[in-house]
């Protein structure tokens, strides 16, 4: 199965090879590495939108997706990467196998590491996993979430989906609201935001604000109102629902009512404002389902869809530095 | 409402720091204008008070009294205070919006009340209430009130959330290892009446780390129920580097030690519970020099069936709102403590703790006004209060609420 010789000629002329040999974060990466990553993930769109759904830039070569927490939706897109560059993908999920049982970490990496895959995609509890088991293989790691550090593909297909948007990244007024303090959607994204030169600001409940928030060059709010006023765009952060019983969050009702998302508060928000959410969503809580689905201002689905070409992008260029040598 | 010109008063103003002779008029529920001169002209007044040289000052803030809000409002009224903060009752705890607006709701016969809400759900200390909501349907404040929240993160968050909303935060500082079923003050006086009792470090020990959570996330923290010396010199010395807290004592703690219980009259089972004369004197050295910011009258009628059981089993919990004023004054008499301290600690004080615009004399505040006879001799008869019996000085003469009088003494010789 061959490509149209339009598009494989686009992706082959933008696939350069990364820089470093893992995406462990967002952390050390350049702003000409986000705009070659994201120019070739603008170029893989069309892949998934036709047909026949192939490119074989990664025939051949095995990514292991090594999912240590549950998230389907995360696990589907990195999949659906692999395979529509022709790799062959292997899904562990330790927690369910016999696995790990006993087995640390780098026991684990050492086995699988024997196994020779190419590219391994981890989501793990623990923050640091994803280095850890850098250490310990030759193949290249693609952090998909670890604890609450980091999650690069999730900032970087949210910064797809801005940039098409709007057009561009540096100068946006970007609102970031709910759980920071879990969020590693919300590290990742502040600094690869403030990376690209857009504004970040970062709103929610004192008690999910981390300590010295106000030093991660962000703007900090505990008002929404006035974290949404004037912004180009409102990131909605999911809260975990055993976190509003009273541990950090009151209830349900009372942080829809002070940090919830309604069209009436993204009135104050720039005229164009874009909702974003990275999924899955708490409709009624931190979100209102109207707003979710309304196309005119969600990104909730284009966000999805970038994140399979954001992935695809990550993967290419990974392997392209390991066949670079 | 009908303009109204007090004059021929003595003018305690609490802000200003003035004693002296001056008159109050007042216009739609606001002080109009205040004069510094006994004498005013009463054109334009429909209604003139003559003071006879009575005392008048802003009516008094209670920062903590318990009971039903009608009950609370009608004997605040007679007491001179004018606001009453009403404590969150761990039987039926404020931890609900409409709950908090029923309480809130305006319109009660004496003094106006406001609701405290809980800060923990149900007031157990595990999670945090609904502080924004119950803050949006009328909470002044958020308090578990007697009861310490144990668990230092949930204290902190509750600290934080609070403060984000500009909710203050009232917390009982102690230990809830060291106090867990004492009901004496610990010492040779309960070992002798066989009663278990707390340490006075466990206060210390509650408040340093109450103090330390609030220097370490910066949000303000009122801490309500001081009853021992070392309290209060833990207090002075958070406050002479800078932490952001105040501190509040009983009307009882002052007045009474534990030689008061000495029959095992449940009258003076408190919470906490009275202590040495020692200690008395460190809280009144403490109000003195402004360690102590605020004095509640931490009213609480506990029904006779659950005083009169032996001491150790009696609820703990005096009803002291009545005297509240009085006993104020007969600190003023007889402990010598200057009376403008004094009502600052139970006007402005408290009214800046809750950013109420009232506990002051000034054009625009609110007519919440009390008339009072300093130096009267009262005996008080409320049987089952610590006060019954006792003769104290002072007389709440009249007490108006937004201008309208809600307490008017019965005329007796000494007005």
């Amino acid at each position: 199965m061959s490509a149209a010789p339009d598009l494989e000629a686009d992706v082959l002329a933008r696939l350069h090879p990364f820089r470093q040999p893992h995406l462990l974060g967002v952390d050390g990466l350049t702003p000409p590495d986000v705009e070659a990553l994201l120019d070739l993930a603008e170029a893989l769109i069309p892949l998934s939108r036709r047909p026949a759904k192939r490119l074989d830039l990664l025939t051949g070569r095995t990514v292991v997706n090594l999912f240590f927490e549950n998230s389907t939706r995360t696990q589907a897109s990195f999949e659906l990467a692999a395979r529509r560059l022709g790799a062959d993908v292997l899904n562990l999920s330790p927690r369910t196998s016999s696995m790990s049982k006993g087995e640390t970490l780098i026991d684990t990496a050492k086995s699988l590491n024997a196994m020779r895959p190419d590219i391994l995609v981890l989501r793990h509890g623990a923050s640091g996993a994803a280095h850890l088991l850098a250490r310990h293989t030759e193949a290249a790691v693609v952090n998909a979430g670890d604890g609450a550090r980091e999650h690069p593909t999730q900032a970087l297909l949210d910064a797809l989906a801005l940039r098409r948007a709007f057009g561009r990244l540096a100068g946006l007024t970007v609102a970031v609201c709910g759980d920071v303090l879990h969020s590693r959607v919300a590290r990742s994204n502040t600094a690869l935001l403030s990376l690209m030169s857009a504004h970040v600001r970062l709103c929610g409940p004192p008690t999910l604000l981390p300590t010295g928030v106000d030093r991660w060059g962000a703007e900090v709010f505990t008002d929404l109102d006035a974290a949404i006023a004037g912004a180009d765009a409102v990131m909605m952060l999911r809260l975990q629902t055993e976190r509003m019983d009273g541990a950090y969050v009151p209830s349900p009702r009372e942080y829809a009512r002070f940090w919830g998302l309604t069209r009436e508060r993204l009135a104050r928000a720039a005229p164009g404002a874009k909702v974003l959410h990275p999924g899955p969503m708490n409709r009624r809580v931190e979100i209102t389902g109207e707003l979710a689905d309304d196309p005119t201002v969600s990104l909730i689905a284009e966000q999805v869809e970038m994140g399979v070409a954001v992935r695809m992008a990550v993967l290419a260029s990974l392997s392209a530095r390991r066949e670079a040598g | 409402m009908n303009p109204l010109l007090i004059r021929n008063a003595r003018l305690l103003d609490p802000e200003g720091g003035y004693d002296g002779p001056g008159a109050v008029r007042v216009r739609d529920g606001f002080v109009f204008e205040v004069l510094r001169s006994a004498q005013a002209d009463s054109a334009g007044a429909e209604e003139v008070v003559d003071a006879r040289g009575a005392a008048l000052a802003p009516g008094l803030i209670d920062l903590r009294a318990r009971g039903t809000p009608d009950g609370v409002s009608r004997l605040a009224a007679a007491a001179g205070v004018s606001t009453a903060v009403l404590a969150s009752d761990p039987s039926a705890p404020a931890d609900g919006p409409a709950r908090v607006a029923a309480l809130a709701a305006p319109g009660r016969a004496g003094a106006r009340i406001l609701p405290a809400a809980a800060a923990t759900q149900a007031m157990e200390g595990e999670r945090l209430a609904e502080i924004g909501l119950l803050h949006e349907a009328g909470a002044v404040l958020v308090s578990d009130g007697d009861r310490a929240i144990g668990d230092s993160r949930v204290l902190r968050r509750v600290l934080r959330y609070a403060a984000g909303f500009g909710v203050p935060v009232a917390h009982r500082p102690v230990d809830v290892h060291l106090s867990r079923g004492a009901v004496a003050a610990e010492g040779e006086f309960a070992a002798r009446l066989g009663l278990s009792g707390v340490p006075d470090v466990a206060e210390r020990i509650g408040l340093e780390r109450d103090v330390a959570i609030a220097e370490g996330t910066g949000a303000p923290l009122h801490l309500d129920g001081l009853s021992t010396a070392v309290g209060v010199a833990a207090l002075a010395a958070a406050k002479a580097r800078g932490a952001p807290v105040t501190g509040a004592v009983a009307i009882a703690h002052l007045c009474f030690n534990e030689v008061d219980m000495g029959g095992l009259d449940t009258r003076f089972r408190l919470d906490p519970p009275l202590r040495p004369e020692s200690d008395r004197r460190a809280l009144l050295d403490a109000l003195a020099d402004g360690t102590v910011d605020v004095v509640v009258s931490g009213h609480l009628a506990v029904p006779p069936e659950r005083k009169h059981v032996p001491y150790a089993e009696a609820d703990p919990g005096g009803a002291t709102l009545h005297a509240f004023l009085a006993a104020l004054l007969t600190l003023h008499h007889a402990e010598g403590l200057p009376l403008l301290d004094l009502l600052r600690a139970v006007t402005l004080h408290p009214a800046r703790l809750l950013g109420l615009p009232s506990g002051r004399l000034q054009p625009g505040a609110p007519a919440d006004l009390v008339l009072f006879d300093p130096d009267a001799p009262v005996v008080m008869d409320t049987l089952g209060s610590p006060f019954d019996g006792r003769r104290l000085q002072g007389r709440v003469l009249s007490t108006w609420v937004g201008g309208r009088r809600v307490y008017e003494a019965a005329r007796s010789p000494a007005r």
